[in-house]
């Protein structure tokens, strides 16, 4: 339905079309590529239409004679023919080079479906394989050309280029690369291999696809563009030779192949040659005459390969030497063939002689040694087409003598009826051609250039001249090759050039050889050369850049040496901590030395005018030493075995110079730095917001934004660790519950045997019921005070416990929390806010646990880190979008001052809502941090006090 | 514009060379303090941008020249996403220590197989 209603809308345009002004639709798509969908039918997109939806329209109704209802993925069939001719459409009416490209890939991956569609055979799937990467490997290289040639005429709508077309030799190699995926759409040599072997497909896919539609589309591109670019010799050339040279390889293959189907493949193939010849070949009459052999063809082809598959469906085989008899048994069928056929060798009065008379009619009277030859490649193509087209003929239809009669059940009228409306419509289309002559040379005259000669016209009579007897000696040849068929095809077989596929086979297999040699090559797996390379790559790019850039034209300021005298003891502490770490191999210094370094850092910020920063980095500092220390409790002392000292050595060189690099680039950057700081505003921007921390107001307020960002990276990265510690399972405290008794804690407590270093007849040992059996020479009773600072910490074996630690932990508990809060409330108008804050608070439950052991830690906190985090975000995330609901945008600012008896007004603002989610999160990650680096290792160790990884490893590993 | 204080350049550059350095180790633990220390080194360059000691950014008041606020605010997230980031390639590598008993970077698997499969006569 839908290919029927184009045809009858692109018939309805055909008036206006046809008087020069073709129907146009402009949708811009994005403007900043200059990307629009742009359609536009002229004289040529109404051919290729009127072709591609009417033929597919009577593609429609043979279908449904020639499969069964029952056939599986007939549904599927449907689709994908219907969306074929779909794309088909926007190709030939695509006014964009993009677009095109994007309509013809379409074509690609659905003639794949269509030429796969028997998915269980082989021999399909390798088919559709084979198309599908000839065509694509064109294509990729057309999409090349198109934006190279869109580039350099600064357009990429076909109507512009063909209007102005731009020129030079990188037009030239844009236009070879376009060719290259135009010849290997429509299989000209050397990309015809593809076409024979998709006649896997049912056949109503070959009659549409590989007769009338895709096939023709390379035809088409080349048809589209020679207006534009016919005088430029390298596209001449190609398409005249290659064009040539596949109609007469084409048509010598065809002429010896037994299988029906086969041999109208290699006739198509054949003919697509001679197409490509005449519309690649520049001249106006040439242009003319290949667009009346592109309808020709259209109308004959595809009826012999609907014949064909009637024959196929009607007597089970389409192998001329088994079939015989047909002609009496299958009238219709067979006059339906001798019509098609007649115009194929071009016989008047059919279209196909109209056609052809023009075309040897174009070659002759161009002139010049190339157009004679392509003239004598074209007659002597055109013996073979006459040749074939008669052993088309004999082998579907006539009686063999040492042939019994096929048997046949008659095809019904519907299912013929397709292939007779094309047959009749190339026969008369020969003494209508006059009729049609000014439609075609619409296309026609866009060509300019004609070799000095008249225009040309479409007749079915000329006279008595050069083209007539020429076509009369191509039916005389052609007759004796019939003649001769069997020394033809023993011939053909004898002098075989090597089998395509076999080239096919081995140059994809050696892609693929190459290919993993390469990876081998490359890819040797080690990090540490994958980092090096890329270092060295950036060091290699820099030193030319340097080398010849202008940065020795900078007038740099007169080097300082420092700021301020003192910035020279953290900086050397800086040098000294991180070279010094380099060198030892006891991971714990190294922690240390890396810590250090981080301390430095600090210091450095609170002399450079950032108490915010040096707050925060001696907190972040702090967490990051006690966490690396949780984790190397598990981990061997000393790094392993260092490597090579070669390796090692130029490592450091790499090292060293990619970090002498990057601070000479930061260097010359600051130094030559030409505008101002674009903090200006900021200040009053602070002031504005009602906070006196700029900084503060910058995260939380002017650029909340990143903030918010920042604080989901800090969650994931929680996530992250939690879910890399707890594998098999989270540790929840949910099953322990710990009251305020102290009693009774003692024995809600787990039943795990507490690891205890110390011999079991020490005085410190925990007390066995064992130790009665024996009494002892002295029972005295000793009243002791032992009050319990903190109730997990009697988990804990008693020489790990530390009473002055405990204590102190209890104090300071809540001074810490206090001043955690204390950081957030005031972190916008002095130093603080959520982040110190957050870290503070999570300082103090880190205290706990480690004074008290990982049941203090979950006391102290009696939700899980995952709820802190995800509270924290839901709130930061709350107040952003309340700024959205209440005010204007999102992460609006809103301040309210709050009048509290015995105090000052407290100016509140959202963004103090905000910063507690931050605060929050910040808690929460703190004490993931804890429960996984701390406790779950606690956990591991405990079950394996040896190296706790036996479990491990298998759990892993599983 | 003044140029920046050649003390802090040659701390910045110290510490890109050792972060550099660590990075290029197989000991995973090592890769992490080589990106803890390339942090510090980002974090001061990215203080540089200022002139010299000035105030800090508060408004307080008291007369004189604000350090820029725009930095600082850039370094104080990058700290904060530095630690984040750190605190999970610390989880990585004791991971990656459960599994191997050892925390260096193996080769790629794949990788390794893929050259096997280039140089089939050395597998035969």
């Amino acid at each position: 339905m839908v290919p029927a209603a184009t045809t009858a809308w692109a018939l309805s345009q055909a008036p206006g079309v046809v008087a020069g002004s073709p129907a146009r639709l402009h949708i811009p798509w994005a403007r900043e590529f200059h990307l629009v969908l742009a359609f536009r039918m002229d004289v040529l997109g109404l051919v290729m239409t009127l072709i591609a939806a009417g033929i597919g329209t009577l593609i429609l109704i043979y279908c449904a004679r020639y499969f069964t209802d029952a056939e599986p993925g007939l549904g599927r069939f449907a689709g994908v023919l219907t969306a074929f001719a779909g794309s088909m459409m926007g190709l030939v009416l695509a006014d964009d080079l993009i677009q095109l490209y994007i309509y013809w890939e379409l074509t690609t991956v659905f003639s794949y479906l269509l030429i796969g569609h028997y998915t269980e055979r082989r021999d399909s799937r390798r088919a559709a394989m084979t198309a599908l990467t000839v065509t694509t490997l064109g294509g990729l290289a057309m999409l090349t050309g198109a934006v190279m040639l869109g580039e350099s005429a600064g357009s990429y709508l076909i109507s512009d280029l063909l209007a102005d077309p731009p020129s030079g030799p990188l037009v030239s190699t844009a236009l070879v690369l376009i060719l290259a995926g135009a010849l290997s759409k429509s299989a000209i040599t050397p990309f015809s291999l593809w076409l024979p072997a998709a006649m896997q497909a049912p056949t109503p896919v070959s009659g549409y696809l590989h007769a009338a539609a895709m096939v023709k589309a390379g035809v088409y591109l080349i048809a589209r563009l020679a207006p534009a670019f016919n005088d430029v010799a390298v596209w001449q050339y190609t398409t005249l030779a290659l064009g040539t040279v596949t109609m007469v390889a084409a048509g010598w293959t065809a002429l010896r192949q037994n299988d029906l189907k086969l041999l109208l493949a290699y006739g198509t193939v054949s003919q697509l040659g001679f197409l490509t010849a005449l519309l690649g070949a520049g001249t106006r009459d040439a242009a003319l005459a290949g667009l009346a052999m592109l309808c020709a063809h259209a109308v004959f082809k595809a009826p012999l390969f609907l014949v064909v598959g009637i024959i196929d469906h009607s007597t089970g085989t389409r192998d001329l030497r088994e079939l015989s008899g047909l002609r009496t048994s299958m009238p219709v069928v067979f006059w339906t063939s001798v019509l098609a056929a007649a115009s194929m060798a071009g016989l008047p009065p059919m279209a196909g002689f109209a056609a052809k008379e023009a075309a040897f009619g174009a070659l002759v009277h161009a002139g010049g040694p190339l157009y004679t030859a392509a003239l004598a490649g074209v007659v002597l193509g055109s013996v073979f087409t006459v040749g074939y087209s008669l052993r088309f003929l004999w082998g579907a239809f006539f009686t063999k003598p040492e042939v019994p009669t096929t048997p046949v059940h008659t095809p019904d009228a519907l299912f013929v009826a397709p292939a007779v409306v094309l047959a009749a419509l190339g026969t008369i289309g020969g003494p209508l051609a006059a009729a049609v002559d000014p439609v075609l040379a619409e296309y026609a005259d866009t060509v300019a250039f004609n070799a000095g000669n008249d225009p040309a016209h479409l007749a079915l009579w000329h006279g008595l001249n050069l083209p007539l007897v020429l076509s009369l000696l191509c039916v005389l040849g052609g007759l004796g090759l019939f003649g001769a068929r069997s020394a033809v095809a023993w011939a053909g077989n004898r002098f075989e050039f090597t089998d395509p596929h076999t080239i096919y086979r081995r140059a994809l297999s050696g892609v693929n050889t190459f290919a993993i040699q390469v990876t081998g090559s490359t890819q040797r797996g080690s990090l540490p050369l994958y980092l090096g390379t890329i270092l060295i790559s950036l060091l290699a790019v820099s030193a030319a850049m340097i080398v010849r850039g202008p940065i020795w034209g900078i007038d740099l300021p007169p080097v300082r040496i420092w700021d301020s005298p003192l910035q020279l003891i953290p900086a050397a502490v800086i040098v000294v901590a991180a070279l010094w770490a380099l060198l030892v191999r006891s991971r714990l210094f190294a922690v240390v030395l890396v810590g250090v370094t981080g301390y430095g850092t600090a210091t450095l910020f609170l002399l450079h005018g950032g108490p915010d920063l040096a707050l925060t980095q001696f907190l972040v500092e702090t967490v990051s030493l006690v966490a690396f220390v949780l984790v190397l409790r598990r981990l061997p002392a000393r790094f392993s075995t260092p490597v090579l000292r070669t390796r090692r050595l130029a490592n450091l060189v790499i090292g060293a110079a990619t970090g002498l690099l990057v601070a000479t680039m930061a260097y010359v950057a600051l130094a030559g730095r030409q505008t101002e700081a674009i903090s200006h505003g900021m200040p009053a921007a602070a002031e504005e917001a009602g906070g006196h921390n700029i900084i503060s107001v910058i995260l939380v307020d002017l650029r909340a934004w990143d903030t918010m960002g920042e604080i989901s990276v800090l969650a994931v990265a929680g996530a992250g660790v939690a879910s890399l510690m707890f594998v098999r399972r989270r540790a929840l405290p949910t099953r322990l519950r710990l009251r305020a008794s102290r009693e009774q804690s003692a024995v809600l407590l787990p039943t795990t045997p507490v690891p205890s270093a110390a011999p079991a007849d020490s005085a410190q040992a925990p007390w066995r019921p064992s130790a009665l059996q024996f009494a002892p020479r002295q029972l005295s009773v000793q009243a002791r005070w032992n009050p319990i600072w903190l109730t997990g910490a009697l988990t804990l074996s008693a020489e790990r416990r530390s009473i002055v630690f405990e204590v102190i932990a209890r104090l300071l508990f809540p001074v810490i929390i206090v001043l955690s809060l204390f950081l957030l409330v005031t972190g916008h108008s002095q130093v603080g806010g959520g982040f110190a804050g957050g870290i503070v608070a999570g300082l103090g439950l880190m205290v706990r646990y480690l004074a008290g052991g990982r049941y203090e830690l979950y006391a102290a906190s009696p939700v899980t880190p995952g709820v802190l985090i995800g509270l924290g975000l839901a709130t930061a995330t709350a107040t952003a979008v309340a700024g959205a609901v209440i005010g204007t945008e999102v992460l609006q600012a809103g301040t309210w001052d709050l009048h509290l008896p015995l105090m000052e007004p407290v100016h509140l603002s959202s963004t103090l809502l905000f910063d507690f989610g931050v605060y929050l999160l910040v808690i929460g990650l703190i004490l993931d941090i804890l429960r996984s680096l701390g406790a779950r290792i606690d956990e591991q160790l405990e079950e394996h006090p040896k190296t706790g990884r036996t479990d491990q490893a298998e759990e892993a590993t599983a | 514009m003044s140029a920046p204080g050649f003390i802090l350049v040659i701390a910045v550059a110290v510490l890109y060379s050792s972060g550099f350095y660590l990075l290029l180790q197989r000991s995973l633990m090592r890769v992490v303090f080589g990106i803890t220390a390339l942090g510090h080194a980002a974090n001061i360059s990215l203080l540089l941008t200022d002139e010299a000691i000035t105030l800090p950014p508060l408004l307080t008041g008291h007369e004189g020249e604000l350090s820029d606020p725009l930095p600082q605010a850039m370094t104080l997230t990058a700290i904060v996403i530095t630690f984040g980031v750190t605190t999970f390639l610390l989880a990585l590598a004791y991971r990656v220590w459960l599994g191997d008993g050892n925390d260096e970077v193996p080769n790629d698997v794949e990788d390794r197989r893929i050259k096997q499969l280039s140089e089939p006569e050395d597998s035969a």
